[in-house]
């Protein structure tokens, strides 16, 4: 377990690319794992695959649902096909593929969407998914899980391989700041609790998750004890954790970048309100963003620590 | 399954299934007689003569695969399966009733003989493609089968697939168009009409036959065709009549998705008898 104060942001491998890296590897343990992908591939790092794995990589060209469908086919014949594209493109364009022919069936396929939020950067709105944490949870049979690091990412992906039924990974384009060892351990539907704290929690997923520990950095500098919880795994809800949070620290800060009216917030608000109320703010985008580097957009659209410490001291003043 | 080669064979069962569409949607009271009736001697010629299968293992993995695509003439694939021995036939008048495992489209969940859940058109060939791939990268000699409605391949989705299957040579794979000219709305020709449609498929790279859907000797001629021909997929366009064998209900564009009335399967019966 980390020391709040102690957390230094540096950066590691962007998940897209332990996501192709980590393929790879299950492709050498797995003959069974083929890759679609849509005329990304050395964006979505299916291109190690595609190099090693020449046969077992379908290129679709710029047809996303026709992607979701040939996924399905292959699943159903016995494969173990993981789809990717940009989450933008892939989730809703092939949104509809994936609610008839993967989520209603049960049907094994895995689905990985690159350059999720608004840290893609320069390309702007359109190639920015700020929508797909919630089209991907409103998909019955789907597990969704949103890795913060690089060692995060490789154990998702490596999870989906083995588990029977469609999940959905989101990962992002830039280099992401290092959390966890390379060997750390994770369990599918309970979140880490990274930092302990008594006075307040912050509950985050994916490039946030470091943004949390930094303003549990910041907050413990004024005296305030913040636990900082990742949520690697959206749906199923580790609910235990986020009740265990509510009753032990009283109020509740969530990250994520994401449309704060459909995420993980709104996600983690049903929770509370189920298993044990308590004050909450969120933290998150209320609309689309626009081009620029990825650190002036996290900045501008409220997504970094400072704005995480800020919201943290907002709820602890509402707290009883 | 035994294959049945003789025309007059596989045209009593035909016969056989055609009244079962007619009690079926009569009994749901709802549900999809029109192009249920024109799809059956596609359907029954793959499931008696062309399709390597067998009813005591659903999921043998050499099976042959058929998706009906046009996932709303569920009945007349309800009617083929429990007619092969893989679903009861005492329950097929359940169409569409809670409960039932004769759900109104397609559903997976319930019969698990069925390859795909279909239902929302355009899909299935893309599902049958990946299925002809798997079928390539394992190295086995099963064959796909995709069954589309004319009114469904106004979907883009159908293009994107019928641009990869030719481009990466998707052989193993045998789609099929109802063209019984009929939709929802009307005419086909008068909705968005699909002409030239033949030359459409052939300009996105397909092996082209044209024939009578409704003639069974045509119809095994033509998917040993498909079986013969390498290097690009085959479409057969099946001109086909819309409520074929019921007189009152052929190119009634009402017979869409109407149920016939207790007075009409009557009738039905009488001629289909």
């Amino acid at each position: 377990m980390l020391t709040a104060a102690r957390y230094e942001k540096k950066l590691g491998a962007a998940t897209r690319e332990a996501f192709g890296r980590t393929l790879v590897e299950l492709g050498r343990e797995n003959p069974d794992i083929v890759v679609g992908d849509a005329d990304l591939t050395k964006s979505t790092m299916t291109t190690y695959f595609a190099r090693e794995f020449p046969d077992r990589l379908f290129e679709c060209g710029i047809a996303e649902a026709n992607m979701v469908g040939i996924g399905a086919g292959l699943a159903l014949a016995g494969k173990i096909p993981f789809v990717s594209s940009f989450s933008a493109f892939v989730m809703t364009k092939g949104f509809e593929q994936l609610r008839v022919l993967v989520a209603y069936p049960n049907v094994n396929l895995k689905v990985v969407g690159t350059h999720s939020g608004i840290s893609i950067g320069e390309d702007g709105p359109s190639q920015m998914s700020v929508e797909e944490i919630a089209l991907a949870c409103a998909l019955p049979n789907f597990v969704v899980l949103s890795p913060a690091d690089e060692a995060a990412t490789r154990w998702a992906v490596r999870w989906a391989a083995q588990h029977k039924g469609p999940v959905f990974i989101r990962t992002g384009r830039p280099k992401a700041p290092i959390v966890y060892n390379s060997d750390a351990h994770f369990e599918i539907g309970k979140a880490v609790e990274l930092v302990p704290g008594t006075d307040v929690t912050i509950v985050a997923t994916g490039l946030m998750v470091a943004e949390a520990l930094l303003a549990a950095g910041q907050l413990e500098a004024e005296g305030i004890s913040a636990r900082v919880l990742d949520i690697h795994t959206i749906k199923p809800l580790d609910e235990d954790a986020l009740e265990r949070a509510a009753r032990e620290t009283g109020a509740l800060v969530v990250a994520e970048e994401h449309l704060v009216d459909c995420g993980l917030g709104v996600r983690v608000a049903q929770a509370l309100a189920k298993r044990c109320p308590a004050p909450a703010e969120f933290i998150g985008l209320t609309g689309y963003a626009e081009s620029g580097s990825p650190d002036e957009l996290l900045d501008k659209y409220g997504l970094r620590a400072s704005n995480i410490a800020e919201a943290a001291r907002r709820v602890l003043a509402r707290k009883a | 399954m035994e294959r049945i080669h003789d025309p007059a064979a596989l045209a009593s069962i035909c016969k056989q299934i055609r009244r079962h569409i007619i009690t079926m949607t009569g009994a749901a009271k709802s549900g999809h007689p029109g192009g249920s009736l024109s799809a059956v001697e596609i359907v029954v010629t793959l499931y008696w003569d062309v399709m390597r299968h067998d009813p005591a293992r659903p999921d043998w993995p050499d099976r042959d695969r058929f998706i009906l695509s046009k996932g709303h003439a569920a009945p007349v694939l309800y009617a083929a399966l429990a007619e092969c021995g893989y679903t009861p036939k005492e329950t097929l008048n359940t169409l569409r009733k809670l409960g039932s495992i004769y759900q109104g489209h397609p559903d997976k969940r319930f019969i698990p003989a069925l390859e795909a859940s279909t239902g929302s058109l355009g899909e299935g060939l893309s599902v049958g493609i990946g299925m002809a791939l798997a079928a390539r990268l394992d190295r086995k000699d099963y064959r796909t089968y995709v069954l589309l409605g004319d009114g469904e391949i106004q979907e883009g989705q159908i293009w994107e697939a019928a641009m990869f299957a030719s481009f990466r040579k998707v052989d193993n794979l045998c789609a099929i168009v109802d063209y019984n000219k009929l939709q929802l709305d009307g005419f086909v020709k008068e909705i968005l009409d699909l002409e030239p449609l033949a030359d459409k498929w052939r300009a996105f790279g397909w092996h082209v036959i044209e024939l009578d859907g409704h003639d069974i000797p045509a119809l095994q001629k033509a998917f040993a065709e498909a079986a013969s021909t390498k290097g690009k997929p085959t479409v057969i366009i099946a001109h086909t009549v819309k409520g074929k064998g019921v007189s009152f209900m052929e190119n009634n564009p009402k017979y869409h998705g109407v149920a016939p009335t207790p007075e009409e399967v009557e009738l039905a019966l009488k001629e289909l008898a």
